[in-house]
């Protein structure tokens, strides 16, 4: 099955675009209400997926796909699109929620979601999935991608602008603080990162695994321009990926909640990549209603 | 091949050839880049860099950045040569070939400098002995081993136009001239230097021109070695390397790199399935003790007196 945009569905990207900027908020909080709704049902339903990690990076990639990125999902390869690189590449399903809704793909391609030759894989295939850049899932590998996709629109005099979402457990591997020093060497102020700090990786807190903390001023010696956010928060989040930091590449710390939005799944370890039964989603389908 | 007076082959670090044509490339087409890791000296690219000085991207030390870098220059239309000393540039960043090229299948050159024993008194550490059973393993990427500076300029040009990643190993042991000048290096092609009928040296980069040497030898006592040149390791000749099999009967692989996994395995992975013959895999069978190139390489038999040797012991 090869997935073709679905041109017919809603352009919930320029309905953002069009509203005005008070209103755009409330609009993608909306969004990543049926963002969250579509992870659970498909992970409830595949009875696979990293649950917790794709409830805290919704909100960061809501923003980005609809009131952010310049993208054209009927046009994955136009040369001058933003590139946006999942390095966490284990919350597939929350990248594949968003892009669905964004027009990429259709919705129904969800229910096949790491099933036998679906190209919905557990960590994203760019040969398979329009609009992917980069085949993460091993991780520390999406930061250094940006820097070379940061300075190849440096080279070609391009305005488009790199985006990487990044994990805190993910930080731990050393790939990237060779990235963010080559970064902030060359002061890439066309390349954002963006940090889904939940506080907890696989098996524990990253503070009592291996300390993170004090994480902006680790960005801060690289050479990046740091700004804290409440991940959760949709207008912090457009305002922080669109206000100008020239000069330097910049790191959004965007302090999130893992497992967002489902009370039995925040903020507990075990909800990694749990999955919930049946009476669970539904249960979990109504909190996101409210 | 080309000789002086005194008739001993003249020989050529082919990383001077690569450096040439890699900037001749780049005059001519602007999607020509270097990335390399503070290597800028060891790879020669010292006139490249004063030529384009904002298409070298020197990330420092750093090989796993560099490789991801390339990757994501890639993404933007670029065709990056990465150029590093191999054991770091292979053994470093195996995960980001693994997935930022070859999975992401990104057309990035990968140009390993230096590789085999090439480090020779630098010890293991900076001999590369296991790129090539390494990235064997890794599917989509493209292997080539040239012999020659003829073969290195061709893969070079070749390189630059290819689909997907491709891995060049460069070679700066110096070797003579064994392909005709102007010869076409085909990719996924070996080619027959020497007919022969009574066994098959399959050689590959540095060694080349020694299994020619060998071939001489074994001549002189009334064997006609037939030598193959396998420069593109993956994919493989499986056609030519049959052929010779079923010709010859006997076969010795040899190659500047580790016995296991590397070229020999791929040759036997194909006899054994499709034309079984007594074989010998030459290469380097451990962590080399302290030398030069041309002693380690003797050392470990990788010279015509030891090619020749293996091949007699099949031939008894």
């Amino acid at each position: 099955m090869e997935l073709r945009a679905a041109s017919n569905a809603p352009n919930l990207a320029a309905e953002v675009l069009s509203a005005e900027p008070s209103r755009r908020p409330e609009i993608l909080a909306r969004i990543s209400k049926d963002v969250r709704g579509l992870i659970v049902k498909t992970i409830g339903a595949t009875r696979v997926g990293h649950i917790g990690g794709d409830l805290s990076v919704t909100d960061a990639l809501t923003t980005l796909f609809f009131g952010v990125l310049r993208v054209r999902p009927t046009d994955p390869a136009w040369e001058d699109r933003d590139r946006l690189v999942l390095s966490k590449g284990h919350s597939a399903v929350a990248l594949y929620s968003v892009m669905a809704l964004a027009r990429f793909f259709p919705i129904e391609a969800l229910e096949r979601f790491a099933q036998p030759l679906s190209p919905l894989s557990g960590h994203a295939d760019r040969r398979k999935v329009p609009g992917v850049e980069a085949n993460t899932g091993a991780l520390g590998h999406g930061l250094p991608f940006g820097v070379g996709c940061a300075i190849a629109a440096r080279l070609a005099g391009s305005r488009r602008r790199v985006f990487v979402v990044l994990g805190d457990g993910e930080l731990q591997e050393g790939s990237n603080w060779e990235a963010a020093m080559a970064a902030g060497h060359r002061g890439l102020d066309n390349l954002t990162a963006v940090v889904d700090r939940n506080g907890l990786q696989q098996g524990a807190q990253t503070e009592t695994t291996n300390r993170l903390e004090p994480l902006a001023d680790k960005w801060h010696a690289f050479g990046w321009d740091v700004v804290e956010v409440d991940g959760h928060d949709h207008g912090a989040l457009l305002e922080a990926f669109t206000a100008a930091h020239q000069g330097r590449p910049r790191c959004i710390i965007a302090h999130t909640t893992k497992g967002k939005g489902v009370s039995f799944i925040e903020d507990r370890v075990e909800w990694h990549h749990g999955v919930p039964s049946a009476a669970q989603v539904a249960q979990a389908l109504t909190e996101l209603k409210r | 091949m080309s000789e002086t007076v005194t008739g001993v082959a003249t020989t050529f670090d082919c990383r001077v050839a690569f450096a040439e044509e890699l900037a001749a490339m780049a005059r001519r087409d602007p999607r020509v880049l270097v990335v390399c890791n503070d290597s800028v000296n060891s790879s020669n690219l010292v006139a490249f860099a004063q030529e384009f000085p904002g298409r070298l991207i020197n990330v420092g030390i750093a090989e796993q950045d560099m490789v991801g870098v390339a990757a994501g220059l890639a993404n933007g239309g670029y065709v990056p040569f990465v150029c590093a000393a191999a054991p770091f540039l292979t053994g470093r960043a195996l995960e980001q070939i693994k997935n930022d090229l070859a999975y992401s299948y990104y057309h990035v050159v990968l140009c390993g400098m230096s590789p085999g024993l090439g480090y020779g008194p630098m010890g293991p550490t900076h001999h590369s002995i296991e790129d090539v059973a390494w990235l064997r393993a890794i599917a989509d990427l493209v292997i080539v081993v040239p012999a020659d500076p003829v073969e290195t300029r061709a893969a070079v040009q070749w390189a630059v136009d290819a689909e997907g990643p491709v891995f060049l190993r460069i070679s700066r042991f110096k070797v003579p001239q064994v392909t005709p000048e102007g010869s076409c290096f085909q990719p996924g092609k070996a080619t027959e230097l020497r007919p022969g009928r009574d066994l098959t040296i399959v050689a590959s980069g540095v060694m080349v021109s020694r299994a020619l040497a060998a071939a001489d030898l074994l001549a002189a006592e009334g064997h006609q070695a037939r030598v193959l040149c396998l420069s593109t390791i993956k994919p493989i000749d499986a056609d030519a390397l049959v052929r010779a099999a079923a010709e010859t009967r006997r076969v010795v692989t040899v190659e500047e790199s580790t016995v296991s996994g590397g070229m020999g395995s791929a040759v036997a992975e194909v006899l054994c399935q499709r034309q079984p013959v007594p074989m010998r895999i030459l290469g380097v069978p451990s962590f080399a003790p302290t030398g030069d190139t041309g002693f380690l390489l003797h050392h470990f038999g990788l010279d015509a007196p030891g090619i020749a040797r293996a091949a007699r012991e099949l031939l008894l």
